[in-house]
């Protein structure tokens, strides 16, 4: 007993330097920069990413008589709670449970909304996206395709968490955004924060085509705006100025963007040098008119996202800007991502394209 | 008592080439007049009267079980011969687990390790279909059969460096904490990916099936919840057609995180669709395995804690490994693009090394 006792004060003696350790490990990789403008004038709550989402769906909810939301664990609030609070509002027979089947919410959301239902899908992590990849490519994003116009699944929306945490390694951090960019019918749609989660996830509920909505699970609650509380959509398929500048274009979407603000301060300050950055939001389709303006008028682009290299959503959008651009670059397109590995846990400080990697690749962008 | 489950999956070993364990009793009433049509698995009679079959329809798959809810055994016959050794090492191993199981969950609380999953109360099941199995049986496991690979020898120490993902850990730290797996013990690497783990146990049976003078199978554990994925299905009618020396072992402990059993399926449970799908099914008493620690010896769960306190403790040392492991084994030669890569995040830490933790890794 004597021994034990010397071993746990032992262990809680070098706990509170392990705990503060921890907590450097497991930090965020990134400042938050929250919205200022708001999307429409009226009353505002502060609220995270997290409640923004949920307050999406309560009005959606609330507004459409046809609207169900469900996923595995929906019925408690789902596993980061965007649903929290909103089976006891609306009832077991609009927000429930599934069974733990992914393709099973994805063919029955398609079939839902086949039928003239809003359907709202959460899959519990983009990581479990998998089994409904066939759903969701052959089928959701083909069926007005197929039938000539006369079936389509636009009211479906298919939410899921992504990206990298901290500590979630292989299976719970994956930015699977470049996968669907592949399919033509599908909508593919990333959030920065509160007020643009608020607004596109509402523009995706009502959009005629098929949307995925991935959110950064990061953000579910280190992010936190002044939402507006009334209804509003912003626009799919555009792109937004979040900085402007004249030295070079830095473009991304979800928690990245907030990397390549802090980036673009950086340049700033020690460097002296403005930059664009543009917050893409929209993956599938995407807002190439503000980008390529960007680029004409900067001459030089970095784009980063987690996901890998090869193939991530990055090679598109340097294809497509050294095309349009061409004439106006000074330097070639920079992407700086994740590697060509899966999610690694204990690597994830080397793994991420942080800010002192963006902050690299801009120097010598900026110096080619 | 905890061992109740131990004994029931000794008893279905020995009765895995016996034929079919469970049979309906209740059948719909048949006009023998109209002949028969012949699936597969049954000759069916044509009858003229419309009847619906449901779950009500056939008598509940029955739970074998060898001792009563006070640990005594019930028909002495039933009793498996275990040795007194063997069984004190199987109970021991569940003290361990459950302590392991204790603190393991506190650290991750107090951010020590980032994740953690809990085996409370299936402990015995463990136990049981590890010792009813001989080592070289090649386990796909999901992520709450800990005790299995106590069982195969597994040390705490070896189970902790995974969790810590420290350099002692087989898979690099590249996993989240009990994403366990040694090919030394035949334990398949756990993946998080839900019932991914059924079809690939059935091509792994199948496989060993076909090795010359074979004396091994595979045994896959899964949850009431991860039965619902399609995998589960398209793994129990491959195991069925093609006739695979495997044993689905579902632990149904009635939640899938928060949805409860009768949200996850309707009918008489995973066992159910055993016989439906044409495979042998038995279902079995796996609960009630903590009713023993009440008087566990109070001298075993101190050493049991002990080895978990100084397992954290030696693992907390040891460095995470070297950064570059990162890109390793993504194939079995590095392609030039990640040698690229490698290189360039080289020369990136070459000039910020101060904003990375490098001192908490190898170096080299």
């Amino acid at each position: 007993m004597a021994s034990l006792l010397t071993q746990k004060s032992l262990v809680i003696g070098k706990l509170t330097k392990y705990v503060n350790d921890c907590a450097k490990r497991l930090s965020s990789h990134f400042i938050y920069y929250p919205d200022n403008e708001k999307p429409i004038s009226g009353e505002t709550t502060k609220m995270n990413m997290m409640q923004a989402i949920n307050n999406a769906m309560d009005i959606t909810l609330r507004d459409d008589p046809t609207a169900v939301l469900f996923g595995e664990d929906v019925g408690f609030g789902g596993v980061f709670r965007c649903a929290l609070g909103l089976q006891d509002k609306y009832g077991k027979d609009r927000v429930f449970n599934t069974p733990l089947c992914e393709q099973g919410i994805a063919g029955f959301g398609i079939g839902l909304a086949t039928a003239g239902a809003t359907a709202i899908a959460e899959i519990q992590f983009a990581d479990y996206i998998f089994p409904a990849f066939d759903q969701l490519v052959n089928e959701a994003a083909k069926a007005r395709y197929r039938s000539g116009g006369q079936f389509d699944c636009g009211a479906l929306t298919v939410r899921a968490p992504c990206g990298a945490v901290g500590h979630g390694g292989l299976y719970h951090s994956q930015s699977p955004e470049a996968y669907f960019a592949h399919t033509p019918g599908l909508r593919v749609v990333v959030p920065r924060g509160p007020i643009a989660a608020k607004g596109l996830l509402l523009a995706c509920i009502r959009e005629r085509d098929p949307c995925i909505f991935l959110e950064p699970k990061i953000l579910y609650r280190s992010a936190t705006e002044e939402v507006p509380v009334d209804d509003y959509t912003l626009p799919l398929g555009k792109a937004q100025v979040l900085r402007e500048g004249t030295s070079a274009t830095l473009v991304s979407w979800g928690t990245q963007v907030h990397v390549l603000l802090e980036v673009a301060q950086l340049a700033e300050d020690q460097l002296g040098v403005t930059v664009d950055v543009i917050d893409l939001q929209s993956i599938l389709p995407w807002d190439e008119e503000t980008v390529c303006n960007s680029v004409k008028k900067t001459g030089r682009c970095l784009i980063s996202h987690e996901a890998p290299l090869t193939c991530g959503f990055g090679a598109e959008l340097a294809a497509t800007v050294q095309e349009e651009c061409f004439l106006h670059l000074e330097a070639p397109v920079c992407r700086v991502s994740g590697w060509d590995t899966p999610f690694p846990h204990v690597f994830e400080p080397f793994y991420l394209p942080d800010r002192w990697r963006c902050y690299e690749q801009l120097v010598k962008l900026l110096n080619y | 008592m905890a061992l109740r489950a131990g004994f029931t999956f000794v008893k279905l070993n020995s009765l895995r080439q016996a034929s079919r364990l469970l049979s309906t009793h209740t059948r719909p009433d048949v006009c023998q007049n109209g002949g028969i049509s012949e699936f597969p698995g049954a000759k069916a009679p044509y009858v003229n009267e419309i009847k619906f079959l449901n779950e009500n329809s056939y008598d509940p798959i029955p739970i074998y079980r060898v001792m009563d809810s006070n640990g005594r055994v019930i028909d002495s016959r039933e009793e498996p011969n275990i040795d007194k050794e063997i069984l004190i090492n199987m109970y021991k191993n569940m003290i361990q687990l459950n302590q392991m199981d204790k603190i393991l969950y506190e650290s991750q609380r107090q951010g020590r390790i980032s994740f953690y999953m809990t085996n409370y109360g299936e402990e015995g099941i463990h136990m049981g279909s590890a010792a009813a199995l001989s080592p070289r049986d090649l386990v796909f496991a999901q992520y709450r059969e800990v005790g299995v690979l106590l069982h195969r020898g597994i040390t705490v120490s070896e189970l902790v460096n995974q969790c810590y993902g420290n350099c002692e850990d087989p898979g690099k730290g590249r996993q989240m904490p009990v994403h366990y797996g040694s090919k030394q013990h035949n334990i398949v690497t756990i993946s998080s990916p839900l019932a991914t783990q059924l079809p690939q146990a059935v091509g792994a049976a199948y496989a060993l099936k076909r090795m010359p003078n074979n004396d091994r199978c595979v045994i896959c554990y899964f949850g009431e919840g991860a039965a619902s994925e399609g995998d589960a299905h398209a793994a129990f009618n491959f195991a069925a057609t093609l006739d695979c020396p495997i044993i689905l072992m579902c632990r149904n402990n009635g939640y899938a995180i928060s949805t409860p059993s009768c949200e996850q399926y309707k009918g008489d449970g995973i066992a159910a669709r055993g016989p439906a799908f044409g495979l042998q099914t038995i279902r079995v008493d796996g609960t009630d395995t903590l009713g023993g620690y009440p008087e566990a010896d109070t001298q075993s769960v101190k050493e049991s804690r002990d080895t978990v306190v100084r397992a954290m403790q030696d693992a907390e040392k040891k460095k995470l490994p070297h950064w570059k492991e990162m890109l390793e084994d993504v194939y079995y030669d590095m392609p030039p693009q990640l040698q690229k890569q490698m290189k360039q995040m080289e020369k990136h830490l070459e000039k910020y090394s101060e904003h990375y933790p490098l001192n908490k890794y190898l170096n080299e």
